[in-house]
């Protein structure tokens, strides 16, 4: 019988359907960070219980570490006991762990496909909905709560519904300045954030298949925000290619074996998939959010329905039927699980490059991961941005939600390339605009919102 | 917080908003606890909507009306979107809510809710426009929630009555106060088979 890539990776990994509720399946990778995690590891300690496969668990801080002088001691208190815990439990459980400056660590989502940590075919979850990320490699992943945390360390499995399948293609080529950031909001914008609710989708098509691995992350980390389950891309040439050059892959013959198999990973011509919706490239603009979901999106050079609901366009200081163009910004965030990898800098250093930051502006640079600051740095894309007046921070989740010190100060607008503009995200009143790290560095060198695609 | 649920019978509190992120069910700054302590979290359930700024009490928010009690939470469309905190299950646990009737939830948040003991009853719009409206011009009336039946209804309007799904195996956890980590303990060496079987 025809399946779907999806099908494939989960009926794999079922071990048993519980009678009238829902599958047991095997968890190949969980990732713990330090927010969702001491909950789960409290629990086992009170169930006297050890975590059952620990070669299967990866850990790291990434939500509360500051962006500056990570080699002094965290000046939050709550912050760092919740730091420390993560290192206490780790130790205590006999868990792979990447602390706070250690140079393969970094965002979660960004160090474990940089690393090869995630693979094709696996399962990977983690207490962090942006788990949705890995699924570029070709697995199914997807985020959970704290205590199907607990439920992973304990038993190695999770009690899952399995969720419908969505096909969501992308056909033709992408516009000038129309980045993989531009398509997920276009179709959060077209779905709503509730479109995809109860299903996996897998991302295809030609516009699909040309997007860099990057760019892969960066549509599958913000499937979450359309309500999918998660989203996927089959592997192909471009995901091998990555994947054979990041260090904890396998080597030699358990790569040849492992590639074998990878390269069979792909839905049926014939499968069946619950819902099917497709669109067409060419018809993706530069894109930016106006309201309080990641769905209530436009075109850069658009305007603000005049249907807007009140409440969001309250919240932003906006009017319906206004363009955003020329609107003042106070902030520019260019980072987080979304945007943090190196070609995202390399676009936004592009941009800039020829021009200075405008007065006025306040611009964090994050990368995602130490990998990504070192490979910048290599690349003498730090001295580009120095040379414009920018300057690169330390790795972390940062100002995406504001649980360390980078916080947008209430009524404070910001053009941010993380991926949820909800209301106090990046701080208590804080208003957030989403958009691309090329919308972002347009929003960066003009101090107001620009249209990327006039530097270009 | 294990515990039984078989019929609950209760006041609600109408919050009619769809879309309603785990952000605002309890934001950021909140999570950083290592304690699973739920009137920690219940205290701050729906913090920056709840109290102003200055850390006064809104006194808009529904929360805060006097006229509005209850163990129901009556939400609107997509409740519980966004980040997959379970701490926004605990916060909604914590400030003493055991139902929360949506006509839709985010997956992740619904899930949440089940492995914390509070119960997501999902319902078609018009009931909960229906429910909602009731409430609103009527904050004492009582609604029941029986969970054997799988039945929402109002006390005083037979013909206000709607079945709702759960999944056999979560009917039995809640009926019963059982918990998925009792269960997977139960199966490890379903795992271990498994396991020798993939190679």
């Amino acid at each position: 019988m025809s399946k779907t890539l999806f099908d494939k990776i989960w009926d794999a990994h079922v071990v048993q359907s519980v009678p009238e509720g829902p599958d047991q399946l095997y968890i190949d990778r969980l990732y713990c960070h330090e927010v969702t995690s001491p909950q789960a590891f409290e629990g086992l300690r009170a169930r006297g219980l050890q975590v059952f496969r620990p070669a299967n668990v990866v850990c790291m801080p990434d939500h509360n570490i500051p962006t500056l002088h990570q080699e002094c001691p965290i000046q939050d208190p709550v912050a760092r006991t919740q730091v420390e815990t993560l290192a206490a439990n780790v130790k205590e459980f006999g868990l792979k762990h990447f602390g706070v400056m250690d140079e393969r660590s970094g965002i979660i989502h960004v160090v474990g496909p940089e690393r090869g940590l995630t693979l094709p075919g696996a399962t990977v979850v983690c207490g962090d909905s942006h788990t949705s990320t890995h699924g570029a490699m070709g697995c199914v992943a997807f985020g959970i709560g704290t205590s199907e945390v607990e439920m992973v360390l304990a038993s190695g499995c999770i009690l899952q519904t399995k969720p419908k399948t969505m096909r969501i293609t992308v056909e033709g080529e992408l516009g000038k300045g129309v980045t993989a950031k531009d398509v997920a909001l276009f179709l959060m914008m077209k779905l709503g954030t509730a479109g995809a609710t109860g299903h996996f989708v897998e991302y295809a098509g030609s516009a699909i298949r040309s997007l860099t691995m990057e760019g892969r992350l960066t549509l599958c980390n913000l499937s979450i925000e359309m309500g999918a389950r998660g989203g996927m891309i089959a592997p192909d040439q471009t995901t091998f290619d990555y994947l054979r050059q990041c260090p904890e892959a396998p080597k030699g013959e358990a790569w040849e074996k492992a590639l074998a198999k990878w390269k069979t990973l792909a839905s049926d011509p014939d499968a069946h998939f619950h819902r099917e919706v497709t669109f067409n490239a060419a018809e993706i603009p530069p894109m930016v959010t106006y309201g309080t979901n990641p769905g209530m999106g436009m075109a850069v050079d658009g305007h603000i329905p005049q249907n807007a609901p009140s409440r969001p366009l309250e919240y932003m200081g906006f009017q319906p039927g206004e363009a955003l163009l020329g609107k003042p910004v106070d902030y520019v965030f260019v980072g987080a699980c979304t945007n943090g990898r190196a070609e995202d800098f390399r676009a936004f250093a592009s941009l800039v490059k020829g021009h200075r930051k405008a007065e006025g502006v306040t611009v964090w640079l994050v990368p995602g991961s130490w990998a990504v600051l070192r490979q910048l740095q290599q690349e003498g894309v730090d001295a580009i941005l120095a040379e414009a007046g920018f300057a690169l921070r330390q790795p972390g989740c940062s100002a995406c939600l504001a649980m360390n010190e980078d916080r947008v100060p209430a009524g404070k607008l910001c053009v941010s390339t993380s991926n949820r503009n909800f209301e106090g995200r990046q701080g208590p009143g804080a208003r957030t605009i989403l958009a691309s790290p090329l919308t972002a560095a347009a929003a960066a060198i003009t101090g107001t919102i620009a249209d990327p695609r006039t530097f270009l | 917080m294990k515990q039984k649920l078989e019929i609950l019978r209760s006041r609600c509190v109408p919050l009619p908003l769809d879309n309603v992120d785990t952000d605002q069910i309890i934001p950021a700054r909140y999570l950083k606890e290592t304690t699973r302590e739920e009137s920690f979290f219940g205290k701050h359930l729906f913090q920056d909507w709840r109290y102003r700024p200055d850390g006064t009490p809104n006194p808009d928010f529904v929360l805060n009306n006097p006229r509005y009690s209850g163990e129901i939470l009556l939400a609107g469309r997509n409740f519980g979107s966004g980040s997959s905190r379970e701490h926004a299950a605990w916060a909604v646990a914590g400030y003493g809510f055991r139902a929360v009737v949506a006509s839709s939830f985010a997956d992740i948040h619904k899930q949440n809710e089940l492995n914390n003991f509070v119960l997501p009853v999902t319902v078609p719009q018009d009931f909960l426009d229906k429910l909602v409206a009731l409430v609103q011009e009527h904050p004492e009336t009582q609604v029941e929630i029986h969970l054997p039946h799988q039945t929402i209804s109002v006390l005083h309007v037979p013909e206000l009555q709607e079945h709702f799904e759960i999944n056999a195996y979560k009917k039995h956890c809640f009926l019963h106060g059982l918990d998925d980590i009792d269960y997977l303990l139960t199966c490890k060496n379903l795992v271990e088979q498994w396991e020798a079987a993939r190679g």
